[in-house]
């Protein structure tokens, strides 16, 4: 009988997995898909700390930063340390970007108009300035969640579908799948997008819904372009927009195989795949508004998916205190990937009761009390 | 101005679709791609066809009735309300982004070359066969040159007489399939039985050798194509003898890919075809399960031009009825539908791929020849959790360059042991950003 039994083969389930084997857990992933399958195989792979306003949400991202750059060196997944560049329209712009640096107390440099061509040559001219941060890198997310169930070597149940728990009382004693009865002493939530399916199933609810993302994909480039992630100022505040519409500030990078990414997009429209071309044709506008040369590249690939969202944009890190047994690592929206090692070490710790040494209290479940979803 | 009924597809299908609607009285535009229309079954010079009239006899039909709209690539077609708005890129230097809105669609958007990946396949003077034809059409020499035809269908036999009527010095033609029984299963009509006599006889008159059971599973040379390394084989496709056969060129086909990127994006239904490939699910009427949008052609399952042509009238006239036109029933072709469909089936099942083509790879072999994915790469993503073509292409990459998996989709299917799945593509051709930013915002 496994020690614990992790639902979703997703980048969360695969460092909640990673590290609780570390910790010594005996583990049992399962997941109804191919590894990967989800959210995780839409996801662009920023790890961004510049994006996040000062509170625990950017303490998780620093924690996770420090972490993914660990688990880089296992290997076997593109990890590129590149640095994000924040730009912004206005003066006015700029003195918020910078008052934000300064209030995240991360690392970062105020690049003045004139030394914006320095970090990219082909950036457009007349911005106002930005602000750099070295931390925030890109990882390939897929690749990364493969490896690290690989490296932690727990047993990979795929092509599974988790469809109840086993219950002893209130207590969660194991899942029940599709095709067995597994027991174990603990279970992890990492369903991401379709955990509030899985919440319910253990009838403890959560709220949460999808928002949709696309992210475009141009033709491989002969030589990079873009050095660094870039994006404008609008990203940080759509980001944490509870508008049902759609926003979009273009996260604009090269990738190791030439091509350029450009995303994403966020949308509340349930889980609709159809193209829109609204939302191309606001994406493809602000890459070419920062970078004038893309006009004649071309696009080969467009694709979406649908991140996990909860109401306040945190995730739900923790044990449910209505099915004891059962701890959630959910719900992290357009930051899983960046926030995915932080989430795993966290809920390693749980589970074998070590001290977690960070407040947890924002990302518990039970802030929900009185909610339905 | 918005049309009744928008074609897209120059071929066959396309063109008589197009015909019998504009004769209906109905407002038509016909999109295609290419410079002119005739798809690819007319840009064969060496198919008898437009010498005895039929293409000439089309384009006097779509002529003056259809606006014609060549050299107009689609890149997405979208429902908006009660229309249907085909996004296309016009012009072939300078192209420029234009739509084309009609009450009703018919895609005719027909197929292209299933590739199966070998070692060697990734040299120059390796091509498809319908790659071939293309060479044959061009300027481009093949006087001189000595090619290898391979792989597997009716089509190796006019790609092989065409390029010795052109002078090239074909040294063989190798069906994987063993065609026993063939005759008896397909029952082919008299004209059909013809045109295949014809092939045979040009084979014969320039002395080139048939062999079915054989294949081509490796292709040698440094900088080109210099042998291919040919073997017999067995039911199941697996080597049994092995031999080498100098070339400076191998042509090679396994069949036929219906193009369902457009269908797709609509969302039309699809069902397995005969032969395991996605086709577009339709009606008597060729109408999809999409409200206003038809199919006729290799979408509906690959079947040749003559299928191809009775599909698009009878498609081009439901849609006329649909709008309420008056056309007279036509059972006469209904009835030639299901005759030619059922011939086509037929020599689908009698030229299937069997599974031993898997172990002509060793492991350095590229299945995707964009990203130059290692079978290697492939099988490793399988252990490390991939179930499926997708979940491979996620975390080896195939399919994620250029082609968009055009080439290497079939093989990566079948190497996943699943039937191949419809084509999630909405950017069926590459756009410029440039135009994409500068789409008309009343686009809904
Ligand atoms: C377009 C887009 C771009 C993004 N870009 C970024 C980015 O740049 N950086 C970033 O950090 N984040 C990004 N994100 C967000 C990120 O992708 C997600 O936050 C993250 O992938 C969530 O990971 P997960 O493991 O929680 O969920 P998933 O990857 O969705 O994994 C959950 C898994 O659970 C499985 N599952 C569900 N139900 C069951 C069941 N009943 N039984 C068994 N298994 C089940 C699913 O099949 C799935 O594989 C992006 C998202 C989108 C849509």
């Amino acid at each position: 009988m496994p020690d614990v039994v992790v639902i979703g083969a997703g980048v969360v389930g695969a460092a909640c997995a990673y590290y609780a084997a570390r910790a010594g857990l005996e583990v049992t992933v399962v997941e109804r898909g191919s590894v990967a399958s989800g959210t995780t195989g839409a996801g662009e792979g920023n790890v961004l700390v510049s994006d996040k306003e000062p509170g625990p949400e950017l303490d998780l991202a620093l924690l996770s930063n420090v972490l993914w750059r660990e688990l880089a060196e296992l290997g076997g997944f593109e990890f590129e340390a590149k640095g994000g560049l924040v730009v912004a329209e206005t003066g006015e712009v700029q003195r918020a970007l910078t008052g934000l640096a300064r209030a995240q107390a991360v690392e970062h440099e105020v690049v003045a108009p004139e030394d914006l061509p320095r970090y990219e040559p082909h950036l457009a001219t007349g911005l106002a300035g930005g602000v750099f941060y070295p931390q925030d890198a890109q990882v390939q997310p897929m690749l990364a969640a493969a490896r690290l169930l690989r490296h932690g070597a727990p047993e990979l149940r795929t092509g599974e579908t988790v469809t109840g728990f086993l219950r002893s009382g209130d207590r969660v004693t194991g899942v029940r799948t599709d095709r067995a009865e597994i027991p174990a002493a603990a279970v992890v939530n990492a369903a991401g997008t379709w955990a509030g399916e899985i919440a319910e199933l253990a009838g403890a609810p959560l709220p949460i819904l999808p928002r949709r993302g696309f992210v475009l994909v141009t033709e491989p480039l002969p030589e990079p372009l873009i050095r660094h992630k870039v994006y404008t100022a609008a990203y940080v505040t759509n980001v944490a927009s509870d508008s049902a519409g759609l926003e979009s500030s273009a996260v604009v990078e090269g990738t190791p195989s030439g091509t350029v990414l450009i995303g994403a997009s966020r949308e509340r429209v349930g889980f609709d795949r159809t193209l829109s071309i609204p939302v191309l044709r606001a994406l493809a506008r602000q890459a070419v508004e920062l970078f004038p040369v893309l006009a004649d590249t071309r696009l080969i690939r467009a694709y979406c998916g649908f991140r996990p969202y909860c109401p306040d944009h945190l995730p739900v890190i923790g044990p449910d205190p209505r099915a004891p047994g059962l701890y959630h690592a959910c719900g992290h929206e357009g930051a899983g990937i960046g926030l995915a090692p932080a989430t795993g070490h966290l809920v390693a710790r749980l589970l074998t009761g070590a001290e977690t040494g960070l407040d947890l209290r924002p990302f518990l479940p039970d802030r929900f009390a009185g909610e339905t979803s | 101005m918005t049309y009744d009924l928008v074609v897209i597809g120059g071929g066959p299908a396309g063109m008589a679709g197009a015909a019998a609607a504009a004769l209906a009285g109905l407002r038509v535009a016909l999109v295609d791609g290419g410079p002119r229309l005739g798809g690819q079954y007319f840009r064969h010079p060496h198919s008898a066809e437009p010498l005895r009239g039929r293409f000439p006899r089309l384009r006097a039909a779509v002529a003056g009735r259809a606006t014609v709209l060549a050299r107009h690539r689609v890149w997405t077609v979208q429902r908006e309300d009660d229309l249907l708005a085909v996004h296309c890129l016009a012009g072939e230097r300078d192209e420029r982004p234009r739509t084309v809105r009609g009450r009703r669609l018919l895609i005719a958007t027909g197929a292209h070359d299933r590739s199966l990946p070998f070692p060697g396949w990734d040299l120059p003077g390796v091509l498809t066969a319908g790659g071939a034809q293309a060479l044959l059409k061009g300027d481009r020499v093949v006087a001189g040159r000595r090619i290898v035809v391979a792989g597997t269908g009716p089509f190796l036999l006019p790609v092989a007489s065409g390029l010795a009527g052109a002078g090239a010095d074909v040294a063989g033609v190798y069906e994987a399939n063993r065609l026993t029984g063939i005759a008896r299963r397909a029952r082919p009509a008299p004209a059909k039985v013809a045109e295949a006599t014809g092939y045979a006889l040009e084979l014969l008159r320039h002395r080139v050798p048939f062999h079915a059971g054989q294949a081509v599973i490796a292709a040698h040379g440094d900088t080109g194509l210099t042998h291919v390394t040919v073997a017999r084989l067995d039911r199941d496709w697996r080597p049994l003898a092995t031999r080498t056969v100098e070339c400076d060129t191998l042509a090679v086909g396994y069949g036929f890919l219906p193009q369902l990127d457009l269908p797709v994006q609509l969302g039309c239904a699809t069902r397995p075809g005969v032969d395991g490939s996605p086709v577009v699910e339709v009606d008597a009427g060729l109408r999809t399960s999409v409200p206003g949008v038809y199919a006729a052609g290799e979408a509906t399952g690959v079947g040749g031009a003559d299928l191809a042509e009775v599909e698009g009238l009878l498609a081009g006239r439901t849609v006329a009825m649909d709008l309420g036109r008056t056309a007279r029933p036509a059972p006469a072709l209904a009835r030639r539908r299901r005759r030619l469909t059922a011939f086509a089936e037929a020599l689908l099942r009698a030229y299937p791929v069997r599974d031993g083509w898997r172990g002509w790879l060793s492991p350095g072999t590229l299945v995707c020849r964009c990203e130059e994915v290692p079978y290697a790469r492939v099988l490793e993503a399988r252990d490390l959790g991939a179930l499926d073509s997708r979940a491979i292409k996620l975390l080896a990459r195939p399919g994620m360059g250029w082609c968009q998996g055009r080439v290497c989709g079939y093989a990566v299917a079948c190497l996943m042991g699943e039937a191949p799945q419809p084509p999630r593509r909405p950017i069926a051709q590459p756009i410029r950003l440039g135009d994409l930013a500068d789409q008309p915002e009343e686009t809904p």
